[in-house]
């Protein structure tokens, strides 16, 4: 992209900026000599009777640093962007600089990531510093779409309650993470019938989670879940090989009841996930996919329980690994108990 | 001041222009060694900050460095207070306290600090008492500098800077190591290793006491340094200032010519000329205040040297003010003068704002905490029914041991709190912790749709809790 709207700007500037430059040195040559008019060392002109103007010299060092910042300026601007357009012999862009930044970040950080890259996923969720990264990670590049304690909300999966679209795997997770994933769910009113066979098959697939749902219906509805067991599988357990979800299960991505299901069967589903792949390096994907694998494992219910906040608390320890052993040695009282 | 001007004699009618280059190198000027009680007090104090300066660094604290600015870490350690960057108001209410206690003690009596705090004063007296034991008192210096070149004064001259450059880089070392810690600086500088940001600094900071405490000197107080161009905004007439007593002085002259004129009898200045020799700033005193004047009171010390030897009272050059020098007024009037109007307010702001300062960094609580709402989530509807909101707890620990936090909602009716971190925090340590608040489906029917106040109680065990407000929302 470049950097003026007309090529002749930046020649403008240039030109600008060396004149300026000889006019600072013509300036200095052209003040350089001064008549003395009076003995006393000043100008000579006395105002209100007894006002006059000093005409001292200047100190030379003081002439000395001007001129050497000028020089300063003609060897920078050699060197670096200035005049113009021009990209100085050095080659410097700020996007440069940040990426050499950003190499130098990732050789300081390359150790620590070469530990965690010759370990398991279990020892990873068992080590402090990596679930530590692992959380931190996550919070800048995770939360926005799936919360800060991943357990999303409407749209964005829910990462702690071991119920997984494209599988639950270590492997498949980093799979996840670094390519995305694209949830689609073509439109399946035409192949359904009609708008009542819509509602039917909705109240069905209500049933088969046992759900609250209309009997009548949902018996109208099941021959119509032929269409839907293509992807969903047979009973409705989902497929992770498409994504599929499982809709046996209390777990509803896009809302619950009759009305968030007919809107799937009418106008389907596309959930994307971006692939992460250009935020994180493969180490960094490996230790946020480890911390999203142990979310799910340290969630058993959704009720809050004392266990649950131990075993969180075990699984995730501070720097000081002798205050967290004194944290889950201690009564839990990180939470309050039901008001 | 720098070389007077060639004079000319300027007759109106035939002004004879001399043209002259407008850049003019000053004069090396070499102050005469001068001890006195003033001279005792500005060596006090070189001693005493220079001890500060050079000696705080090494100090430790509880197995760290007691002054530390740890600028990559972001944390500054003064001894057991740890401070964030967020406590930047603590330094800027250091700076105010130092700007009226400056405006108040010079509107009291002059440039004392100029005269004899300043760094720049302190580091020239430093190589100042460096060159005079290597090249000699003033005359000495002054011959071998219209001397030429020769084996002598090359080793003299060169042992000088030597001396100075070390100094110099005691001083660089000091002040890099205030920001890394100085022992393992030590070891870097001997083993080589030294990065390249520390490298730059010391050097710079090295070249810049060098230079001008070395070469630059008063040039510094004469064109850099805005303080004396304001001098004249924070003196009055009442201000104590360093003064040659008219009156008493004048017509001066040396004292063989006492004999000659009777009539006219001479005032107590004998014109030695000693009170031009010893300035730094190389003016003449006698010449009435000037803004070159930093107030050094060396002249008052060598006037009085002289009075001493001629039998008369000392104080012919002394601290006074404009109003006692012009009007012979006795000290008391000038103690009286002292509380004025300007100098009891100054003192008063001093007081509040030191005061405040003070009481703030005692009570200064163990930790601090923002509860901020997720941006991600607003509000979700879990199985069952329940309503949760989820927040980012960030809590910074403001000591130097670890912390375990517990949590509490208020406000809200059948809430549970469930954190999905560990509400810890290591020493010095900030982090997030995520946590969510839930209440049931009964209780989020009873409250509606909507955004809900609420307060967050964070209690540090150690410490009185916090609290902090945010909302919970029920989603439609």
């Amino acid at each position: 992209m470049a950097d003026f709207t007309a090529p002749g700007w930046s020649t403008f500037i240039a030109i600008s900026t060396a004149l300026s430059l000889i006019a600072c040195v013509v300036l200095l040559v052209l003040a350089a000599r001064r008549r003395v008019v009076a003995d006393d060392n000043t100008t000579g002109h006395v105002w209100d009777e007894d006002l006059r103007e000093m005409n001292n010299p200047l100190p030379r060092w003081w002439m000395v640093l001007f001129v050497l910042t000028v020089v300063f300026a003609a060897i920078y601007l050699a060197f670096y962007p200035g005049m113009g357009s021009r990209p100085g012999s050095l080659g410097w862009t700020s996007s440069g600089e940040l990426e050499k930044d950003q190499n130098r970040a990732r050789a300081e950080f390359a150790p620590i990531y070469a530990r965690f890259a010759s370990m398991a996923p279990e020892q990873l969720a068992a080590d402090a510093a990596a679930m530590g990264t692992g959380q931190r990670l996550f919070l800048n590049q995770c939360a926005q779409c799936h919360g800060s304690d991943g357990r999303g909300s409407k749209g964005f999966p829910n990462l702690g309650d071991n119920d997984w679209l494209w599988g639950g795997e270590f492997d498949t997770i980093v799979q996840t993470i670094t390519g995305g994933r694209i949830g689609n769910m073509p439109p399946m009113a035409a192949a359904v019938g009609s708008a009542q066979d819509v509602r039917n098959l909705a109240q069905y697939v209500l049933s088969l989670s046992d759900s609250p749902h209309d009997a009548p219906q949902a018996q109208m509805g099941k021959p119509k879940f032929a269409v839907c067991a293509a992807c969903h599988g047979a009973g409705g357990k989902g497929n992770t090989a498409l994504g599929a979800p499982n809709l046996s299960d209390k777990i509803w991505l896009h809302g619950r009841g009759e009305a968030a299901v007919t809107s799937a069967i009418t106008r389907g589903h596309n959930n994307v996930m971006p692939a992460q792949a250009r935020n994180m390096t493969p180490d960094q994907v490996r230790v946020v996919a480890a911390y999203v694998w142990s979310l799910s494992r340290a969630t058993v219910t959704t009720a809050v329980t004392n266990a649950e906040t131990t075993a969180a608390t075990t699984a995730t320890t501070t720097t000081t690994t002798a205050t967290a052993t004194t944290a889950t040695s201690a009564t839990p009282a990180n939470t309050t108990p039901p008001r | 001041m720098t070389t007077p001007v060639p004079a000319t004699s300027a007759l109106p009618a035939n002004q004879r222009e001399e043209v002259i280059w407008l850049y003019q190198k000053s004069p090396k000027i070499q102050p005469r060694t001068v001890h006195g009680w003033f001279a005792g007090w500005r060596w006090a104090l070189v001693w005493a900050t220079q001890l500060v300066f050079y000696g705080l660094p090494w100090l430790l604290w509880n197995d760290r460095q007691a002054v530390l600015f740890d600028l990559e870490a972001r944390r500054f350690f003064i001894f057991g207070l740890v401070l964030y960057p967020q406590d930047f108001i603590y330094l800027t209410g250091l700076l105010i306290v130092s700007a009226y206690a400056l405006f108040l003690f010079t509107t009291v009596a002059g440039r004392l600090w100029c005269g004899y705090a300043c760094p720049q004063t302190v580091y020239t007296e430093i190589f100042l008492w460096i060159e005079s034991r290597i090249e000699g008192d003033r005359m000495q210096r002054i011959k071998r500098d219209a001397a030429s070149w020769s084996v002598q004064k090359l080793l003299r001259k060169g042992g000088k800077h030597l001396a100075w450059g070390t100094v110099a880089l005691w001083t660089g070392f000091t002040f890099v190591g205030y920001f890394t810690p100085i022992r393992s600086l030590g070891v870097a500088v001997w083993s080589f290793g030294l990065g390249p940001w520390q490298s730059f600094w010391i050097a710079l900071y090295s070249l810049a006491t060098y230079g001008n405490a070395g070469w630059l000197r008063e040039q510094v107080c004469l064109y850099m340094c805005p303080y004396a161009r304001f001098q004249s905004a924070m003196f009055d007439h009442d201000t104590l200032i360093i003064g040659y007593d008219e009156k008493r002085g004048e017509p001066r002259g040396t004292r063989a010519k006492r004999g000659t004129d009777a009539n006219r009898p001479l005032g107590d200045c004998i014109d030695c000329g000693l009170c031009v020799q010893v300035c730094p700033t190389g003016i003449d005193i006698r010449q009435g205040l000037q803004y070159a004047c930093i107030g050094c009171a060396a002249c008052v010390d060598v006037c009085d040297g002289v009075m001493d030897k001629m039998r008369t009272p000392r104080g012919l050059i002394r601290y006074d003010t404009q109003a006692g020098l012009e009007q012979a007024q006795p000290a008391s009037a000038r103690w009286n003068r002292v509380l004025r109007p300007r100098v009891l307010v100054y003192s008063a702001v001093l007081v509040v704002i030191t005061a405040a300062l003070g009481t703030s960094l005692l009570v200064r609580p163990t930790f601090r905490v923002d509860v901020e709402r997720d941006r991600g989530v607003m509000a979700r509807t879990v199985e069952d029914g329940w309503v949760e909101n989820v927040y980012r707890m960030h809590l910074m620990n403001n000591t130097e041991a670890p912390q375990r936090y517990r949590v509490a909602v208020q406000g809200l009716p059948g809430a549970q709190v469930e954190l999905r971190g560990p509400a810890q925090a290591g020493p010095a340590q900030a982090r997030w912790v995520p946590l969510v608040v839930r209440i049931p489906p009964q209780a989020a029917a009873a409250l509606g749709s909507g955004a809900h106040a609420i307060t967050f109680q964070i209690d540090p065990w150690t410490d009185s809790s916090r609290a902090e407000k945010s909302s919970f929302v029920v989603p439609r």
